[in-house]
């Protein structure tokens, strides 16, 4: 209440774009770096875009070195969440297991094993008979073992995204809902502000986290980034009991979809997801006629058990594509005080705590030596040549 | 058979039926074949269907329609709606405690699917009910190749539920005749026309992109049909309403409540509640009497029932306290509903103290409006489908209303398909709106005063579409203005003579609103003939019986002289009495042997429990929650469903969002703060197995 009290204010250390999975973290950050922060979104909430459509699964094992780095952060922010803060936003430590059922599938897991040990990560090969044990009702038919990261897990991006926020607010961050980007300022190609539909404010740094929207707003500051949404489908089943515990990834290319993923929450539902294929360019919220029988065929492919469970209800979500697969984060040469946090390709959500803490340090100047390799990686001068081989 | 069946019922029809058994909690129990699960449990006395995994709180039937989820039970180690499954002799049924576990499948995947079937169809009518049945008619005549779904094991939707004589016109929605029968005759004309291709329990469960519309089939099969043009009847669902307790088993939905009664012919309870004096309400507990259950009381909100004057009026000539101005407190009890709580209002709405009542049932019946069934048209409309809405799914009005809105709505369909037809005329359009309207005034009662020595009496005061008194008159002596048939019907004898006593208008009327009073034989004492549609056994000749004006106030105890019933009219008796020339114009109605006392004094008070306002049934959501966030200052209902998870369970929000809505209002926050929220498929929860097309399917209903 104290600061309804206070005149508003219109000048602001950063001005956040998108109260998403990415704005919302790197505000709460930012304002415990003692930042004055404004976040600005075009939706009445937060986490009311791309956010809300993520199905919650937070890993670290991937085999980028950045996105190993950010996502072993966000597993440390999101584990100890609860215990910091107080609310429950459903961490569940249910680990992730990539399952192959292909000679293919085996040798592509099996290589990647090596880079990320190298890095330090707790994942290990299970062969059919071990990862029963971990996951009974895997469909054991033709099944040639998996990989299994007990540290990997899931929490609820729509309690994630409010207790960030809350938070957030509580450090002084502001947020102002249902307002749209019109122009963004520029002086002697530095930013100095920007107008929005409803007003004027100043800043020294602005953050680009506009998910799905963030080619169009970089374009009012006059700089291209190669981001292009695609739409996926998922969907969410009614609650039952615990079935088994980790994050289950099919990478196997299958009609119409190239790999498949699905979990069940402490909550009890199967969520589950499809990566289509081709893709599907666009940001489309509409229910397919194709996906849920295509999904429904996976899931009772892989557990057999899941055939008389009842889907509740689908959604259809974006995903903020880069060309091969990464983010791209840090400053842009040519505009001084832009920032990007753009691109998530779909893991917008697991990245965010960590991508909000390492803006926040390059912010503050005080990056550490990870941190530094990690923006290396992942600026937009890059070559976009690699593609990650576990998007 | 159990006690909780009905036996004798003074309209339906009761058939002895073969009975068979099925398990529930591993004993046998007695029901009849084609029975949904929820109507065999009720009618075994069994009302608690299981217990919320969140708060353990107990867990009944609300709707009965399959859109409330409330009713989920374990078969044969499946989760299912009870009120949308069908028994079978020798299934195994449990209670839903907790979370669900999925029964093991040991047998080989071989990936056996079929791929979906597509249907191509120029128009899909989903919902057979009077708007759906009444377009497709219109289509049938035209030969357009059509197909209906309902995901009902009957066609008729709502009509089936209702016993009484309908409003309206006669001669375009078959006024004068019972709703149930409506919609056999419906039924048959439909099944008639060869274009019209019908699909029973087929539920459709999503529009999508591609402009297809996803159905659950009975065969347990899952269809894509993409049609031309999509007409959603889909009708409408109650809402619900925010009290302590409002989640008990017992508590019903007036729909759930009509369903059991008049279709599944279940006792759900001795003594019922209501809530909400609108038409819904106020037939409900007609019916309810009719079905031998006690009516204890009935409150609303407003200072005057919103439903027709005449419901109001039969309620009240069979002596059910009518509580205006006040609303529900609580439901009370442990388990079950065992009493209820009402307070008067003030303007504001707002309980005024001290003017609290309790009263004993075990029932309580929530008629507190209807919402469209809306969410098809919605999406149609999003995905660029051509699609009309008739009906409650378009407007919440009259069965009768539907009837004729279906059938403008079929005409319109066959044009939009390019057909060149005749312009449809204006007429209709304005007949539709006379047919959806409101009640109208209500004229002080001026009893006639008439030389005349025999003339009904027409204790219609309130003016609303309606006709039969005048279609029926073989003498052609009571006129209704055709071209508004809301204005009150007026007795226009040529000559003193011309009424012959037929008593057709007696019998006919559907507001029970008509008496004809025939001074030839005896001018002191003049013979009233009075319409009764309750059991004939409860009445005989020479028993004295309570004469009441039209509110119920009663005249006289008078002896019956004759029980009549008219061949055309079936389920109506008529009731002759002599009553003395000073109260005879002014007798309306019979009342029934007097009601038991119900108000409970304050000493005799069950302990009461305070029992949960529970805002979202399906996720256990109380009203607190809601209230606080809202207080906090978030305005986004989307907001609301990520923190609380309300209208994220297995309804979808189909009995919450208004409650919501309320809250907003209660806390003063205009309508344009608020923000809507996102409504997404599938609208009715499907197994994965169906969607997959997995081979080995068995039927939807047969507990396979």
């Amino acid at each position: 209440m104290a600061a309804r009290n206070q005149k508003a204010s219109h000048n602001f250390d950063v001005i956040i774009v998108g109260a998403g999975s990415i704005g919302t973290p790197s505000a709460l950050f930012l304002a415990k770096g003692g930042l004055k922060v404004l976040v600005i979104d075009q939706l009445p909430s937060v986490g009311q875009a791309s956010n809300k459509h993520a199905i919650g699964g937070i890993r670290a094992t991937h085999s980028d070195p950045a996105k190993i780095y950010l996502c072993s952060r966000s597993l440390e922010h999101f584990s100890r969440w609860q215990e910091v803060y107080g609310d429950d936003i459903e961490w569940y430590k249910g680990g992730y297991s990539f399952v192959a059922y292909r000679n293919q599938e085996v040798s592509t897991l099996k290589d990647l094993l090596t880079i990320q040990h190298d890095y330090g990560l707790n994942i290990d090969w299970y062969d059919q008979k071990e990862l029963l044990e971990i996951i009974p009702d895997l469909n054991s038919k033709g099944l040639m073992g998996g990989t299994y990261s007990p540290d990997d897990g899931s929490a609820s991006p729509l309690r994630s995204a409010y207790a960030f926020f809350r938070q957030a607010k509580e450090l002084g961050a502001e947020f102002h809902f249902n307002e749209k980007v019109m122009s963004v300022h520029i002086k002697s190609g530095k930013i100095v502000g920007i107008e929005t539909t409803k007003g004027k404010y100043s800043c020294n740094l602005l953050i680009n986290a506009a998910g799905a929207w963030a080619r169009e707003l970089s374009a009012l500051a006059g700089v291209e980034i190669p981001v292009r949404p695609d739409a996926h489908e998922a969907g969410i089943t009614e609650p039952v009991q615990k079935l088994f515990d980790p994050m289950i990834v099919d990478i196997r290319p299958g009609n119409g979809s190239s790999n498949f993923y699905f979990y069940q929450p402490p909550t009890g539902q199967i969520i589950f997801c499809v990566t289509p294929s081709p893709q599907i360019w666009g940001i489309l919220n509409l229910a397919t006629s194709k996906f849920l029988p295509m999904a429904a065929k996976r899931l009772i492919d892989i557990m057999p058990k899941l055939k008389n469970i009842r889907v509740r209800r689908t959604w259809r979500g974006t995903y903020p594509m880069t060309p091969d697969g990464s983010p791209i984060v840090g400053k842009v040469n040519e505009l001084e005080g832009y920032l990007l946090a753009v691109g998530m390709c779909g893991q917008g959500f697991m990245l965010g705590p960590g991508i909000g803490e390492l803006l926040t340090n390059m912010i503050l100047d005080r990056l550490n030596k990870q941190e530094i390799v990690a923006l290396d990686s992942l600026g937009l001068d890059r070559e976009f040549a690699r593609v990650e081989q576990l998007k | 058979m159990p006690r909780n069946r009905i036996k004798t019922h003074p309209i339906l029809n009761i058939v002895d039926r073969e009975s068979i058994s099925f398990y529930w909690q591993d004993k046998l129990i007695s029901t009849y074949p084609g029975e949904t699960i929820s109507a065999a449990l009720i009618a075994n006395g069994i009302k608690i269907f299981g217990h919320h995994p969140k708060d353990k709180a107990p867990l009944g039937i609300f709707c009965a329609n399959g859109q409330c989820s409330q009713c989920m039970v374990i078969l044969d180690g499946k989760p299912v709606k009870a009120c949308m499954t069908l028994v079978s002799p020798g299934i195994h049924v449990y209670p839903a405690d907790g979370l669900p576990s999925l029964p093991d499948e040991n047998l080989p995947n071989d990936a056996q699917y079929n791929e979906t079937t597509k249907v191509e169809v120029p128009v899909l009518i989903i919902g057979g009910g009077p708007a759906g049945l009444s377009a497709a008619i219109e289509l049938g005549k035209l030969g357009i190749k059509t197909l209906l779904i309902d995901d009902k094991h009957r066609l008729g939707g709502k009509l089936v539920l209702q016993t009484h004589r309908f409003f309206g016109s006669t001669e375009a929605v078959y006024a004068g005749t019972r709703g149930i029968d409506i919609a056999t005759t419906l039924d048959e004309q439909v099944r008639s026309y060869e274009s019209v291709e019908v699909w029973l329990q087929s539920t459709a469960l999503a529009v999508y992109e591609d402009k297809c519309v996803g159905i659950w089939k009975e065969d347990n099969t899952y269809v894509l049909v993409k049609p031309d043009m999509l007409l959603t009847a889909t009708g409408a669902r109650e809402r619900s309403l925010a009290f302590q307790g409002n989640t008990l088993p017992g508590i019903y939905g007036a729909g759930a409540f009509q369903t059991l009664v008049n279709r599944d012919l279940v006792k759900p309870a001795d003594k019922l509640f209501i809530v909400g004096g609108g038409n819904v309400g106020l037939i409900a507990g007609y019916h309810a009497l009719q079905a031998g259950i006690d009516v204890v009381g009935l409150v609303e909100a407003m200072p005057a029932c919103g439903g027709y004057k005449v419901h109001r009026d039969k309620l009240a000539r069979l002596g059910v306290p009518i509580y205006t101005s006040h609303t529900i407190l609580s439901a009370n009890g442990n388990d079950a509903v065992d009493s209820v709580s009402i307070v008067e209002i003030d303007k504001q709405f707002k309980a005024i103290r001290g003017t609290e009542k309790e009263f004993q049932c075990d029932c309580v019946l929530i008629a507190v409006g209807l919402d469209p069934v809306d969410e098809f048209t919605k999406k149609a409309e999003e995905v660029g489908l051509p699609v009309y809405a008739a009906g409650d799914a378009q407007e919440i009005a009259e069965a009768s209303a539907a009837i004729f809105s279906g059938k403008i709505k079929g005409n319109e369909i066959a044009q939009g398909l390019g057909l060149s037809l005749p312009e449809i005329p204006d007429e209709w359009f304005e007949f539709e709106k006379i047919l959806k309207s409101k009640p109208g005034e209500t004229f002080k009662v001026e009893l006639p005063v008439t030389k005349a020595e025999i003339f009904p009496v027409l204790h219609c005061t309130q003016e609303i579409p309606c006709d039969p008194c005048s279609t029926v008159c073989p003498k052609g002596l009571i006129h209704v203005d055709e071209k508004d048939i809301r204005h009150l019907p007026e007795f226009c004898p040529e000559d003193q003579k011309d009424c012959i006593a037929c008593e057709r208008c007696v019998a006919v009327c559907p507001g029970l609103a008509v008496t004809l009073v025939d001074f030839r034989q005896d001018p002191t004492y003049p013979t009233v003939s009075i319409p009764y549609e309750f059991s004939r056994d409860k009445i005989n000749e020479g028993d004295e019986i309570i004469v009441t004006d039209v509110d119920g106030k009663s005249l006289a105890r008078l002896p019956v002289t004759k029980i009549r019933q008219i061949a055309a009219f079936s389920g109506t008796l008529i009731i002759r009495v002599k009553a003395p020339a000073a109260i005879a114009v002014k007798i309306a109605g019979i009342r029934l042997p007097a009601p038991e006392k119900n108000n409970i004094a304050d000493e005799q008070k069950a302990s009461r429990i305070d029992n949960e306002t529970y805002i979202c049934r399906c996720e256990h959501v109380k009203a607190e929650d809601i209230r606080s966030l809202i207080q906090k200052g978030v305005r986004d209902i989307n907001q609301i469903k990520a923190i609380t998870n309300a209208s994220m369970g297995a309804c979808g929000g189909k009995t919450c969002l208004h409650l919501i809505q309320n809250i907003f209002r209660e806390e003063g926050i205009p309508f344009e703060e608020i923000s809507e929220t996102t409504k997404r498929p599938v609208f009715v929860e499907v197994p994965l197995e169906t969607l997959a097309g997995s081979r080995q399917n068995k039927d939807k209903n047969n507990g396979g």
